[in-house]
C-alpha cells in the first residue's frame, strides 16, 4: 500500500480510493448511506450488549449486566426443572410393582432409560456397557443366570449382592478344592475332564470317566446337583450347558476347581435409591434373556 | 452510481468523490406496452398463485389433511397435491433446488435476468407497491413535485401519504397471512386468526412477513437487488456473448440527435442516432439507471425501457427495439453489416438443460418407485451376538418399520440367513410365534427390537448375511433389509 493519493481512473470515469496493492488500485465505490448507518447502529447495538449482559472481564469476575442474566443460573434452572419432572415419574416408578413396571409401555420406558444410565455410571466397568460381561463378569443378554433370572431374583441380586458383606447378600462359593488339600492334583484333572464331558466337550483320552464321576458325586452335586444341573439358591452354576463364567478348556477348569471362585457382586442398596434399583433390574431382564 | 469526476477539477484529497453516498430515489414513470403488459400478467399469476394455494383442497381420505399444499411441521410431512414426502425424503427438496438453480442458470444464458426482471418476489411486490403509490399519489412527475415541495403539508397530502402507507401495510399484511395457511389448514386457520384464538406463532410470523414486505417493498426496493442480492454479481459471470440482454443497440442509437436534425441529416444521406435522448428510458427504470451506459449491475432487466423507447420510436416514425433483447455478437455483425444470428442451442444451454433433465428424471423415477412400505435394520453392536445355555447364538436387531400409505397394515416379519432362525418381537405376544406378526398404523412408523436365534448346529463361523422380509399380509407388498447374523 502506497500512499492515500486518488487519482482518476479515465476507464471508468470514476476516481480511486488511492490504496494500492501490487499496482492493483481500488476504485471508490461509495457505499450506500443507509448500509453505513445500519453498520453503526449495530455497533450502538453491541453497546446495549455490554450493559444488558455480562461482558467486560475485571480482575475477578466480571461485570454483571442489568439484567442479572447468567448461562450457568439458566442451566441451574433447567437442571431443577429436569429434576422436578424427573422426581414424579421416579415416584410413580418407585410405587409400581416389578411386573406393573413390565406391562405399563410409559412406565417400562421410563425404567429402560433410567436403567440403561444407571447401569453405564455403575455396573458397566465390570459387565460391559451393553451387559455382555467378561471371564469372571456374567453375561446380563444371555439365558444362565446363577442367582435366578426372574425380575424379583434379579432386583435382589443388585439390591444385596452377592458375597458382598451385605446380611442378605447371596453367599456360597466354588471351594478350593486343591488349595485346601481336599483333592489332589490328579484327582483335579479327572473330574475337570469328568466336567467337560457333562457339557458334552472332548476329554483326554486316558481319564478315567468312572473315578471322575465318583469324585464328582462326592464333592460337587452337594452344590451342583446331580448331573451338574447347577443351583440358583447356591448360585452353582450349571456344568451342562454352553455357558462358561471362567472358561470350560481343562487348564481353567483345573484353576477353578484347585483354587475355587468367589466373585463378588456389589449390593446396591443403600448407594442407589429403591426406585433406580427398581429401573436398573427391570433394564437387566430387558435385555434379552430374563426369564 | 458514482459521479462522473472531471481530472481537472481535482484539487485536494477530499476531491476524490465520497466513499458514502446517499440514496437518489427512483420515481419509475408509468408505461404501457408489451412487456409492461407481460409483467402485469406475470404479476397476477405470482401473486394468485401465491395468495390462492392453501385454499386449494385435496381429498386424502378421512384423517389426512385435505390441503393440497401443506407443510405440516407437527407431524413431519410435506404435502403437495398427490405427493407426501417424509423427513428422510428430504433429497426430493434438494433435488428441487438444484433443478432450480441450474433452471437460474439456463434463463440465464437464453434471456438473461429473466428471473429479476419478471419473477422474483422483491420485483413482483416492488412493482406492486409502485403501482399503489402512483396510483395514490400521481405518476413520476407529481411525485417529484411533491416530493420537493416545502413548506407545511396539507390535510390533502397528509391523507395521500396515510393512504399509501395503509395500502401498503394491508398488501403486506395480507402477504404474511397467507404466509402462514401454508402451515396450517388455512380455511381453519383462518377462522382462528380472526377470531382471534390463532396461535402465537402465526401472529408472530404474519407480523415478521408484514414488516419484511412492507419495508422491503415500500422502501428498500431497487437497493435489495443492488446491495443486498448476490444474484446480480454471479449473474455476470454466467453470462457470455450469445445470451439475450436487455441492451441499448448503440450502432443504432449513436449518435444522439434531435428528431430535427437526424432528418435533416438523413436527408443529406448522413447517418443519424436514432435515439433523440428523450430520457423515457431512464424515467421508467425501476432501477433508475440509464440502459445507454451499456450492462450494468443494477438492471433487473424488466424491460419497461424497451416498451418506453418503442412508444418514442413509433411515435417518431422510426423502426422499434432501439432497446431490446440483443447481444454483443450481434451488434458487432450489424456494423460489420451481416445478418443477426440467434443461437440458444449452445454448449452451456445443453449443458444446463441436461443437468435439469436428469435431476428431473431421477427426482420422477424415485418419486413414482418409491415404495410405501419400508424397513430399516441396525445390528445391536453390544453385544454383538449372545451365547444362549443350549448353545444357540442369539442377535439382537432394532426395526424401524415405515408405513407410509394411508392405511393400517398387518405385516409379518421373516429373518433369512443361516437354517431354522426363530424370530421373536420384543414384548409382543405374537398369535404365530414363528413368524411374528404385528399392526403399524397408517402414516406413522414403529420401532421394534427383533430377537433372532439360530439353534446349535446351524451356528455360523463367520458373519453370514441375513435379510429381512416384511409382508403386508393384505395386499403382498414387501419390503427387505439386509443386515449380518454374527456369531460370539
Amino acid at each position: 500500500m502506497t500512499d492515500h493519493h486518488g487519482e482518476f481512473d479515465s476507464v471508468t470515469g470514476k476516481s480511486t480510493t488511492g490504496h494500492e496493492w501490487d499496482g492493483i488500485k481500488e476504485l471508490n465505490t461509495p457505499l450506500p448511506r443507509w448500509w453505513v448507518i445500519s453498520f453503526y447502529l449495530t455497533i450502538v447495538w453491541a453497546i446495549g450488549y455490554w450493559i444488558v449482559y455480562p461482558a467486560w472481564p475485571l480482575i475477578s469476575g466480571n461485570t454483571r449486566g442489568v439484567m442479572g442474566y447468567s448461562s450457568r443460573a439458566d442451566v441451574a434452572v433447567e437442571l431443577a426443572n429436569l429434576e422436578k419432572i424427573r422426581g414424579d415419574k421416579m415416584v410413580a416408578l418407585g410405587a409400581a410393582s416389578l411386573a406393573d413396571i413390565e406391562k405399563d409401555p410409559a412406565l417400562l420406558a421410563l425404567a429402560r432409560a433410567k436403567g440403561k444410565t444407571v447401569f453405564g455410571d455403575n455396573c458397566a466397568p465390570c459387565h460391559g456397557s451393553g451387559g455382555a460381561g467378561a471371564k469372571g463378569y456374567p453375561n446380563l443378554n444371555d439365558d444362565d443366570w446363577l442367582w435366578g433370572g426372574t425380575l424379583d431374583q434379579i432386583m435382589q441380586t443388585i439390591q444385596f449382592g452377592a458375597r458382598s458383606g451385605h446380611a442378605k447378600a447371596h453367599e456360597g462359593q466354588m471351594l478350593a478344592f486343591g488349595k485346601d488339600g481336599v483333592l489332589k492334583g490328579d484327582e483335579i484333572v479327572t473330574v475337570a475332564n469328568y466336567v467337560r464331558s457333562l457339557s458334552g466337550l472332548p476329554t483326554r483320552k486316558d481319564y478315567d470317566a468312572a473315578k471322575g464321576e465318583k469324585i464328582f458325586v462326592d464333592n460337587c452335586v452337594a452344590c451342583h446337583g446331580d448331573g451338574g444341573k447347577g443351583n440358583q439358591e447356591m448360585g452353582a452354576p450349571n456344568l451342562t450347558d454352553k455357558i462358561w463364567l471362567y472358561g470350560s478348556d481343562e487348564a481353567t477348569l483345573i484353576e477353578t476347581i484347585g483354587n475355587g471362585r468367589a466373585g463378588v457382586m456389589p449390593a446396591w442398596e443403600g448407594r442407589l435409591d429403591p426406585a433406580t434399583i427398581k429401573a436398573m433390574a427391570v433394564y437387566v431382564h430387558s435385555l434379552g434373556g430374563g426369564k | 452510481m458514482n459521479k462522473t469526476v472531471n481530472p481537472n477539477e481535482l484539487t485536494s484529497d477530499d476531491d476524490y468523490g465520497p466513499l458514502y453516498a446517499a440514496r437518489k430515489k427512483v420515481y419509475p414513470q408509468s408505461i404501457s406496452g408489451t412487456f409492461r403488459r407481460i409483467k402485469w400478467g406475470l404479476m397476477a399469476f405470482c401473486l394468485g398463485v401465491y395468495y390462492l394455494l392453501p385454499f386449494v383442497r385435496w381429498n386424502r381420505g378421512l384423517g389426512a389433511p385435505s390441503q393440497a399444499v401443506l407443510i405440516d411441521l407437527p407431524n413431519s410431512r410435506f404435502y403437495f397435491f398427490f405427493i407426501e414426502l417424509w423427513p428422510q425424503e428430504v433429497y426430493y427438496f434438494t433435488g428441487l433446488l438444484i433443478v432450480a438453480a441450474v433452471a437460474l442458470f439456463l434463463m440465464n444464458s437464453v434471456g438473461g435476468r429473466i428471473w429479476c426482471g419478471y419473477l422474483c418476489p422483491q420485483t413482483v411486490w416492488t412493482d406492486l407497491f409502485y403501482a399503489v403509490e402512483r396510483l395514490v399519489e400521481g405518476d413520476r412527475r407529481e411525485r417529484m413535485k411533491k416530493d420537493k415541495s416545502s413548506g407545511p403539508m396539507r390535510l390533502e397530502r397528509i391523507s395521500e401519504i396515510v393512504l399509501k402507507h395503509s395500502i401498503w401495510l394491508l398488501i403486506a399484511w395480507w402477504t404474511g397471512g397467507a404466509w402462514v395457511l401454508y402451515f396450517n389448514d388455512a380455511p381453519t386457520l383462518v377462522k382462528e386468526l380472526v377470531t382471534f384464538q390463532g396461535p402465537m406463532i402465526a401472529y408472530v410470523w404474519i407480523g415478521i412477513l408484514t414488516a419484511t414486505t412492507y419495508v422491503l417493498a415500500g422502501f428498500m426496493r431497487e437497493q435489495v437487488c443492488t446491495y443486498m442480492c448476490p444474484w446480480p454479481r454471479i449473474q455476470a459471470a454466467l453470462t457470455d456473448e450469445w445470451a439475450l440482454n436487455v441492451t441499448y443497440r448503440y450502432d443504432r442509437g449513436e449518435k444522439r440527435t434531435s428528431v430535427k436534425k437526424a432528418i435533416e441529416l438523413r436527408a443529406y444521406g448522413e447517418h443519424a442516432g436514432d435515439c433523440v435522448d428523450c430520457y423515457q428510458c431512464v424515467a421508467v427504470c425501476p432501477t433508475g439507471i440509464d440502459i445507454r451506459n451499456g450492462p450494468q449491475l443494477e438492471c433487473i432487466q424488466c424491460g419497461l425501457c424497451i416498451d418506453a423507447c418503442d412508444n418514442v420510436m413509433t411515435k417518431i416514425g422510426r423502426p422499434k427495439r432501439l432497446i431490446g433483447y440483443d447481444n454483443d455478437i450481434n451488434i458487432q455483425r450489424r456494423q460489420e453489416g451481416k445478418a443477426p444470428v440467434y443461437r440458444i442451442v449452445r454448449a452451456r444451454t445443453v449443458a444446463y438443460s441436461a443437468i435439469i433433465a436428469a435431476v428431473g428424471g431421477i427426482m420422477i423415477y424415485t418419486l413414482a418407485t418409491r415404495s410405501l412400505l419400508d424397513v430399516n435394520v441396525l445390528h445391536d453392536r453390544n453385544p454383538v451376538a449372545v451365547r444362549l445355555s443350549d448353545g444357540s447364538v442369539r442377535n439382537a436387531y432394532t426395526v424401524r418399520l415405515l408405513n407410509k400409505s394411508g392405511y393400517d397394515r398387518v405385516i409379518a416379519i421373516d429373518a433369512n440367513g443361516p437354517a431354522n432362525l426363530t424370530t421373536h418381537v420384543v414384548g409382543i405376544d405374537s398369535v404365530t410365534p414363528d413368524r411374528p406378526m404385528i399392526v403399524i398404523p397408517r402414516d406413522s412408523t414403529s420401532e421394534l427390537r427383533l430377537l433372532v436365534t439360530a439353534p446349535a448346529e446351524s451356528n455360523p463361523e463367520k458373519s453370514v448375511p441375513v435379510r429381512f422380509h416384511v409382508t403386508d399380509i393384505g395386499l403382498g407388498e414387501v419390503a427387505t433389509a439386509t443386515d449380518n447374523f454374527v456369531s460370539p
